[in-house]
Formats: C-alpha cells, sequence, structure tokens
C-alpha cells in the first residue's frame, strides 16, 4: 500500500526460489547481491519505486535448452540467459467501461499483489522467430514447474511474457532497433505476436520506411491480431536507480547454494536425453517429459522392470484419454506406478488379453486396487487354450455360413467381422494371437 | 590550555548542551552518560553510573521536581538578554525555573519517570491525578507555546484503566502513568499523523509505530503529537505546514527543529518527556534551544517501522527529557530488534539506566582514566562566542572531574554538511513519491494522471519539502548520480572512518550541538507567498 512509515521485509522463499530457478538454467550465482529502488509514477505502483536489483541481481548468464516440437521440424536449440533476479510486483489496473486504458471510463487498482516477489528472467537475443521464442518460454514455464517454485500459468498471470524484436538485413551484424511487445496472454499469442512484428518491421525496410520503426512498447490485439502502438518510450526513462536502504545486501553462502543444487530435481533437458537413450522417439520423448509428474511416474514404471515402449503407449495413450475427460491429473489418480507395471507384465506372459487390460484399466485409475484382484473379481483371464478357442471358432463359422462362403469367395476383409465374433463368444478374453492363427487355418481349409 | 572555570553570579538557565557522539556506532566501552542520576530505586538496578555535578554548573536545565506545579512556566513578563550566546533569565518568574526558592543551587535533577512511578506505585498520586497535572499546564501553556498538533481525547481514560489495574494489583510497565508526547511524524492508530504536512492532514494511520507500541505496552499515557518541521525537514519547526510553536524560554525564538514541538513540551513541563525523531540534528539541536536532553540512538537501535520516511539510511527515532535518565529509561523501552524493519539492529538492549551511577556511589574523580576528545572543527570559526566559552567551561569541568581533555581533529568533518545535502534530499526523493493522493491524504482534483499528481502534491507539500525533493531527484537523475549521490555515499565512509579513528583514541567525542542558541522566529526564514521556507543552516 506504501503506507507512511511502512518498510520493506525480504522474503527468504524468493532468495530460495531464485538460487534454484538459477541452478536450473545453469546461471551463475551471486554470493552478495543488492537491492535497488526503480523509481516512477504510477497509480499500481504505491510506494512510487519497485524494489528491484540493477546492478547486481541474484544471477548472471546461463542457458535454456529447447527441442523444437517434431510437428514443426523438430531440432535442438540452445538460448542464453544474461540475468536472474529479485523485484516486488506492481499492482494491477482495472479499466472499466472499454478494453483496455484507451476508452475505458474510469480505472481501478487492485494493489492486493503488490509487493508479492517476482523473479525476472531476462534472456539473451537469440531466438529467431516467434516459434523459438515460444518454446523458449514453454521450457521456461516447465523448468519452473519441474522446480516447483511456479505453477508458470500465464492465465493466472503467474508467469509473464514480454517480448523485444527487431529485424536487420541479411549479412548485418548489428541489431535493428527493437520493439517491446506486452499484453500476450499465451504462448501461442506469443508466436502469432512476434510473426505479425517480424512481417511488419520487414514490410516496413523493403518499403523504405525501415526509419519508422521506433524504439516503442506495442500491445498486441488479440482480436485484431496485430500489434499497436501504447506509448513510445522516447529513448530510455531515467529510473534514478539508487541501492534500496531499507534491505540489507544480500548475503548467501557456497554451501546454502550447494545443498540446493543437491537437491534439484532432474531437469526437464536431461530427461529428455535420457528418454531418447532409452529408445523412444523425440515426438513421445516431448510427451513424456513436458510434465515433471507425468514423466516421475514413467520413471516409476521402469523402474519395477516394465517395457519402456508399452508403458510409454499405456501412458500417452488410455491414461492420458482418461486424464483428459475426467479433468485430472497423474498425481491424483488411484493408479499406482507398481499397478501399472503389474498390467503390462500380466499381458505381456499372456494372462489377460491387451483388451481386457484397457476394459480394466479406469477402473484401476478410479478405484485403485492390483491387476490380479480385478481380474479374479471379474472372471477376465485370458483364454489361450487352443482347443477351447477352436471350439469356438467353429461354433462361430458355422452359425455364419454365408460369411464364411464370402470369405472363400474373396472378401477377406471379413476376418474382421470373425474376429469380432469370436471375442463377443468370449467376452473380449480370447488371446488374439491364438485366435488370429486358428481363425485363419479354419477359414482357409 | 583552558581558563580556570569561574561560576558566575547567576546561572544562565539555557546552555548548548555539549552532545556526545554523533550518528556512529559507539564502542562498547563508551557508557558513560552526562547525567544526572535518581536516587537508588526498586525497581531499577543500578550498577555504575557517574552523576556529574558539572551540569548543574553550566546550567544545565534542571527539571522542576520542587517547582509549584501551579505556576505557569512562561512568565508573563520576560526579558531575555542573551549572553555567552546563552539566555540569562533576568526575570523573577523565570528565576523560579532554574532555582526554585530557597533550593540548593547543587540539588541534582532527579528523574521525573522515577519521580512519576513512585507516586503511582506508592499511591501518593493516581495516574489520573498525574495526567490532570500534566493536561492542565499543557492547556495553559498551548496559547502561548502552541507545541502540540493534536491533543490525545483518552489520556484520561489511559490513565484511569492504569488505576484500576493498579488498584487490582495487576502488573503495569515501568514507564505506567508517565504522560508521553509523540512527534507527529510517528504513526499512531488513534490519533491523527501528519507529519507536519498538509498531504496528510487529517491522516488516521491503520497502526502505531513499534516505538509508539512499546510505550504503549509498557504503560506509558500519550497525550498527543507535538508540532515539527514538515517531514523532519527544517531546524526551527516554522517549517511545519500548521502552526509554528514558540520556544517556551522565549516564545520569540524557535524551539529549534525538526523535533521541536517535542521540545518545547517536554521545557513547559506539558509532557514528563516526548518522543522525536533525528536525521541531521533534529533532536540535538532542539534539545539544546529548548534546555532539555535529547537523545539521538545509534541508527538501527530503535526500530523505524512506523516513521514517516525522510532519509532512510540516516533516520533515527529518539527521545527528550528533563533528564539523563529519563532517555536512558525510555531507550531501553524503544529499543531493540523488531522484524518489521530490516535495518534494526540484533544486538541485545542493555538497561541504559544501570550504567548511571547515584552520586553517593561516584569518587571525586569519577572521570579518571577516560578520555574526552572536543572535536577541533566544531568550535572554529562560524560558533558564537559564548558557545565557544560554555564548552571550554565544560572541558574544564571535566578534568576537574579526572577526564583528559584534549582537542581532536576530523578532517573531514566539514564535509558531512554537503554529504548529507546530496544523500537526505535523494533519499527524501524516493520516500516522498508514495504521497501522490491516489490511496490516502490529500488529493487535488486533476484532469489526468500526471495533473492530479502535479495538483495534489504541489499543493500538499510545503516549499522546503518541494525544495528538497527536486534536490534529490537531480541528485539522482541519470548523468548526475556518480558526480552527486555516489560520491557523497564515499565521503560518507571517509567521515565514518574518520569518526572511528577519533573514538579509539578517545572515549567520548564533545561538540556544541549547534553554533548559536536559539534564534529569533522568523529571522532565518524568508516567508514567499505565505509558505515557508528555509535559508541556511539546515539540519
Amino acid at each position: 500500500m506504501g503506507l507512511p512509515g511502512a518498510l520493506p521485509v525480504l522474503n527468504e522463499k524468493v532468495v530460495e526460489y531464485a538460487v534454484k530457478l538459477g541452478l536450473g538454467l545453469h546461471s551463475d550465482i551471486s554470493l552478495r547481491s543488492k537491492f535497488d529502488r526503480k523509481q516512477y509514477f504510477y497509480p499500481d505502483l504505491p510506494k512510487g519505486y519497485q524494489i528491484s536489483q540493477f546492478d547486481i541481481p541474484i544471477c548472471r548468464g546461463g542457458y535454456v535448452e529447447v527441442d523444437l516440437p517434431v510437428e514443426f521440424g523438430g531440432g535442438h536449440r540452445r538460448f542464453g540467459i544474461t540475468r536472474v533476479h529479485m523485484e516486488e510486483d506492481a499492482g494491477k489496473l482495472v479499466h472499466a467501461g472499454g478494453d483496455g486504458l484507451s476508452g475505458s471510463l474510469y480505472s481501478q487498482v487492485d494493489l492486493n499483489r503488490a509487493g508479492v516477489p517476482l523473479l525476472e528472467v531476462v534472456s539473451e537475443p537469440d531466438m529467431r522467430n516467434g516459434l523459438e521464442a515460444a518454446e523458449y518460454a514453454a521450457e521456461l514455464q516447465r523448468i519452473v514447474r519441474y522446480l516447483g517454485i511456479s505453477n508458470g500459468n500465464m492465465q493466472e498471470g503467474s508467469l509473464r511474457c514480454d517480448v523485444n524484436v527487431s529485424v536487420r538485413p541479411k549479412g548485418q551484424d548489428k541489431f535493428g532497433t527493437k520493439v517491446e511487445i506486452k499484453n500476450m496472454n499465451s504462448f501461442s499469442a506469443m508466436q502469432r505476436a512476434i510473426e505479425y512484428e517480424v512481417s511488419r518491421q520487414v514490410c516496413l525496410h523493403e518499403e523504405g520506411f525501415e526509419s519508422k520503426i521506433v524504439q516503442e512498447t506495442r500491445l498486441w490485439e488479440e482480436g485484431s491480431q496485430r500489434t499497436i502502438t501504447m506509448r513510445s518510450k522516447e529513448g530510455l526513462a531515467d529510473y534514478r536507480f539508487f541501492p534500496e536502504p531499507d534491505l540489507p545486501e544480500v548475503s548467501i553462502t557456497q554451501a546454502y547454494v550447494d545443498s540446493l543444487l543437491e537437491d534439484l530435481p532432474e531437469l526437464p533437458n536431461t530427461k529428455r536425453r535420457r528418454y531418447e537413450s532409452l529408445g523412444l522417439i523425440m515426438q513421445d520423448v516431448l510427451v513424456l517429459a513436458n510434465d515433471s509428474d507425468v514423466a516421475a511416474f514413467l520413471d516409476a514404471v521402469l523402474d519395477k522392470g516394465a517395457d519402456l515402449k508399452l508403458t510409454a503407449n499405456w501412458i500417452m495413450g488410455d491414461i492420458a484419454a482418461y486424464l483428459k475427460s475426467e479433468k485430472t491429473s497423474i498425481s491424483d489418480v488411484k493408479l499406482t506406478p507398481a499397478t501399472l507395471a503389474e498390467l503390462i507384465s500380466l499381458i505381456k506372459d499372456g494372462t489377460i488379453s491387451g483388451k481386457i487390460g484397457k476394459e480394466i484399466l479406469p477402473e484401476l485409475l478410479r478405484k485403485g486396487g492390483s491387476v490380479k484382484e480385478v481380474v479374479e473379481a471379474k472372471g477376465l483371464s485370458q483364454i489361450s487354450d487352443p482347443a477351447l478357442i477352436e471350439g469356438i471358432i467353429k461354433q462361430v463359422l458355422s452359425s455364419n455360413p454365408k460369411q464364411v462362403e464370402q470369405y472363400r469367395g474373396g472378401k477377406t476383409k471379413l476376418q474382421g467381422f470373425f474376429v469380432g465374433q469370436v471375442m463377443k463368444a468370449t467376452g473380449g478374453r480370447v488371446n488374439p494371437t491364438v485366435m488370429n492363427e486358428i481363425l485363419l487355418r479354419k477359414l482357409t481349409a | 590550555m583552558f581558563p580556570h572555570l569561574r561560576l558566575s553570579g547567576s546561572l544562565p538557565c539555557l546552555a548548548a548542551m555539549p552532545s556526545i557522539a554523533p550518528a556512529m556506532p559507539t564502542p562498547s566501552h563508551l557508557r558513560f552518560f552526562l547525567t544526572s542520576a535518581c536516587p537508588p530505586h526498586p525497581f531499577l538496578s543500578f550498577g555504575k553510573s557517574f552523576f556529574v555535578r558539572y551540569c548543574t554548573r553550566i546550567g544545565y536545565t534542571k527539571p522542576y521536581q520542587d517547582q509549584d506545579p501551579k505556576q505557569c512556566p512562561i512568565p508573563s513578563k520576560m526579558q531575555m538578554e542573551s549572553s555567552f550566546g546563552g539566555i540569562v533569565c533576568k526575570s523573577r518568574g523565570c528565576q523560579t525555573l532554574c532555582q526554585p526558592p530557597g533550593a540548593n543551587v547543587q540539588q541534582r535533577p532527579v528523574s521525573e519517570i522515577c519521580r512519576i512511578r513512585d507516586d503511582v506505585l506508592q499511591r501518593k498520586k493516581s495516574a489520573v491525578q498525574i495526567t490532570e497535572d500534566y493536561l492542565s499546564r499543557l492547556h495553559e501553556t498551548e496559547p502561548h507555546v502552541k507545541s502540540f498538533l493534536y491533543v490525545s481525547e483518552k489520556a484520561l481514560e489511559e490513565a484511569a484503566e492504569l488505576d484500576r489495574k493498579l488498584g487490582n494489583n495487576e502488573e503495569v510497565g515501568p514507564l505506567a502513568g508517565v504522560p508521553i508526547a509523540v512527534k507527529d511524524n510517528l504513526c499512531t492508530h488513534d490519533m491523527p499523523s501528519t507529519g507536519g504536512s498538509r498531504i496528510l492532514e487529517g491522516y488516521r494511520p491503520p497502526y502505531d509505530a513499534t516505538a509508539v507500541r512499546k510505550l504503549r505496552e509498557a504503560g506509558a499515557v500519550l497525550l498527543g503529537k507535538t508540532n515539527l518541521d514538515e517531514f523532519g525537514m527544517g531546524s526551527s519547526t516554522e517549517g511545519s505546514a500548521f502552526q509554528v510553536t514558540s520556544n517556551p524560554w522565549d516564545l520569540s525564538r524557535v524551539p529549534g527543529g525538526s523535533s521541536g514541538g517535542s521540545a518545547a513540551a517536554v521545557a513547559a513541563r506539558q509532557c514528563a518527556a516526548a518522543l522525536g525523531t533525528d536525521t541531521g540534528g533534529s533532536i540535538r539541536q532542539p534539545a539544546s534551544f529548548c534546555g532539555v536532553v535529547g537523545l539521538k540512538p545509534t541508527y538501527g537501535r530503535v526500530s523505524r517501522f512506523g516513521l514517516m520516511a525522510y532519509a532512510s539510511s540516516l533516520d533515527v527515532i529518539g527521545c527528550l527529557a528533563s533528564s539523563v535518565l529519563d532517555t536512558a529509561i525510555l531507550l531501553s523501552v524503544m529499543a531493540g530488534e523488531d522484524k518489521s524493519d530490516a535495518t534494526s539492529s540484533k544486538k541485545d538492549v542493555p538497561t541504559y539506566a544501570a550504567s548511571l551511577l547515584p552520586l553517593n556511589l561516584a569518587s571525586s574523580k569519577p572521570f579518571e582514566g577516560l578520555k574526552f576528545g572536543i572535536i577541533l572543527e566544531t568550535i572554529g570559526e562560524g560558533v558564537n562566542d559564548g558557545v565557544l566559552s560554555l564548552i571550554r567551561d565544560a572541558a574544564l569541568h571535566i578534568e576537574a572531574l579526572g577526564a583528559t581533555v584534549t582537542e581532536v581533529s576530523l578532517p573531514t568533518f566539514s564535509k558531512g554538511l554537503p554529504a548529507y545535502y546530496v544523500l537526505a534530499p535523494a533519499e527524501a526523493s524516493s520516500n516522498l513519491a508514495r504521497y501522490d493522493g491516489v490511496r490516502f491524504g490529500f488529493r487535488a482534483d486533476g484532469d489526468e494522471l500526471v495533473s492530479m499528481y502535479g495538483q495534489s502534491r504541489g499543493q500538499g507539500f510545503g516549499l522546503e519539502v518541494k525544495r528538497r525533493i527536486l534536490m534529490g531527484t537531480y541528485a539522482l537523475s541519470a548523468g548526475y548520480y556518480e558526480a552527486f549521490y555516489r560520491r557523497s555515499q564515499q565521503v560518507r565512509t571517509l567521515i565514518q572512518k574518520d569518526f572511528r579513528t577519533a573514538l579509539e583514541e578517545n572515549d567520548v567525542l564533545l561538540s556544541p550541538v549547534a553554533p548559536t542558541a536559539a534564534f529569533k522566529i522568523g529571522s532565518t526564514f524568508i516567508r514567499i507567498h505565505g509558505s515557508p521556507s528555509l535559508g541556511e543552516s539546515d539540519w
């Protein structure tokens, strides 16, 4: 609120999170850093200054490794990080009666989040298109979620992104004038905004109007899918930085940093490399390593000795579908990694069929329990006895003489029909391999 | 080196009280106070301390416990004569103040807090009676002195509550029943807190400053809020947006500033003690001008939470009272680490009063082995002759008490003021940015945001405040930060070094508080368009 006489106090957690993030980004951690006041007037800034870190941020340097989505051509990138620093949030302005500031009747100031600590990550200008930038942001989101320091939710405002875009003629070393874009609230919006801005600037260059590209802040308009001028920066604002006298220097020990490093979880990029080396294809790797809970589940199942490909398929297929339809997460289902491993091995050794496995999965997810219990309770074990199967097949064939004749006449597609009939007769429990072998034999006999 | 001390006929009742070591951390062995002591009292355990008789000889204002309380301390007919740079009272009424009829000149000052506590605990007087006494004196003298911006309506209620507790034999704090005034830049949740400025006229904070809270918890009765130069910027209290406080000793003179209201209130016996704040002398100078004791603690000793910030790295909260013992008691109550103030010191708070020795336990040469250094740069050009002679007299007396007194030079001393004049306004320009009319305080209408800011601050702030904000903004702006702010911080480090060196060689450093005694109201003060603005000598 910036009340008279109020003083700031440093929140220990933000230091911990800053160090964790710095470690996750391979940055240098400054054992001694300080706070500075960044001064400007605005209604959402109650003190008239923001406590930030100017010249000695807590983390310097670092990089982020990104695997571009397969559907966009894939590829591996490394983007540099300039710095990570701690600062406090300002309040939020709500403009009533219009879409934004202009056109609104009045504005309201919500100060609930003013003073809440933030971490600001500044990247090097290493990205070359909207996709790379969006993937960079997505990777940062992945990292902060893995580290447990934020839910990184752009819609909620837990993750906010501003971009700076510039273009330059091919072959020129010097960067062009950069333009800041604000107001993107999803990664895809970011990508589109950047692409729009790039094309806007390139057009201006091509028409000879490159001087019209000025250092300014533009707003992304989701409705019209374009950027519009918000305010011109008129050169750099003078924030009159000076060291914050109300907060002492932030001093941490190497031992503290080391202890956080020890407890750091496996980071997304390391996980991706590991899954890749285990033999998964890139597309699957990206899906499985996206959510740390999912990856942890997968790792736990693999620990029980289950087959990688099968496990991956179960997780990405049936389990993912269930999670989506029930709007739940993998950490909330009753199915344990051990149970999934059990399921996979029981299918593999023929105790139950794959089809049955899929049938009982929802129950396992919803209620838990072991596979053996459920199978026994429902009498769902697989029928693999060839004699029994042959008997059933004989029955099916004799009940459908017309289709048999059609099949023998050339309509081999009807095999599916017979398979369906056998499945029906056995309640889905028949071993498909054995059944197919006997069925074909009988049909072609 | 110094002429032998000679007692003059009538005692000057106002003197430049030598002030000890400014805002620097004091070595741990520096525990001696030039003070008076209270006779051993059950609740205060005394160890070693000193009683310094020289205080009475120099004319250190004695508390007036033997005064007839009904007598108005402001004489109706006063003739003040400036002599020795101090003020000699010639009128009979004022004479009474310094020397109670028939009183022994050598009588030691007694702690007002001790006396009140004695009366209250032994049921000689009720807390209500004591508060009534002070309030009646307050109301009688206020039309002349004008030290209060707000007088509490709940004081008697609070006192009555104390009496009830005492009646039930409940425990009460060390300041039970003591009426205390609070400078108006300290937040009090039940009284307006204006900082002496129109921009906070009528503002009521939702919380108490930590120092205020601690006083309340100790049982003090808060009488009201005292006048000050706006946001602490000034050295005469003429910079207040509301009223000019008069020095009780001479109503045509300033009480000093910025804690002028607090100093005047104590001097006029409107309260037993008062809280003040000091950034560049704002407790010490008014204490000197009003002839009371002012204590400016080391930065970080008392939490700044709830103090309307002027210069964050310099501001401290301290106290003014009629005896050093009282300030020691108050400091013990107020001091200590505060989680709400990241700059507050973690060091333990000793019972400062325990370092004060009653006279009858002191030897004849209590300062044997101590080294006192008079800061050479403070007794040179521009210092009033009267002040100089008083310092020399003090030095003689200290020598007579067994100490070695020398002159010590702090070569960077003169750089202190210019460095202060960059750093304090720079920090102030930032600390005062929050007064924008948006969330609290005075707001002027404007067509749009910038004009609302401009009008609110333009009309709400006084000229001196605006001047300092502009200076500070300039000193921090791009292209000037290095030359002004950073440079001043470096100078500050050098000044600290000099003080540390001097304090390694000396146990105590002495200097006059100000180059003169209290000056006339309006003399350094140019009225421009009816708004106050200060000329030179700013603390």
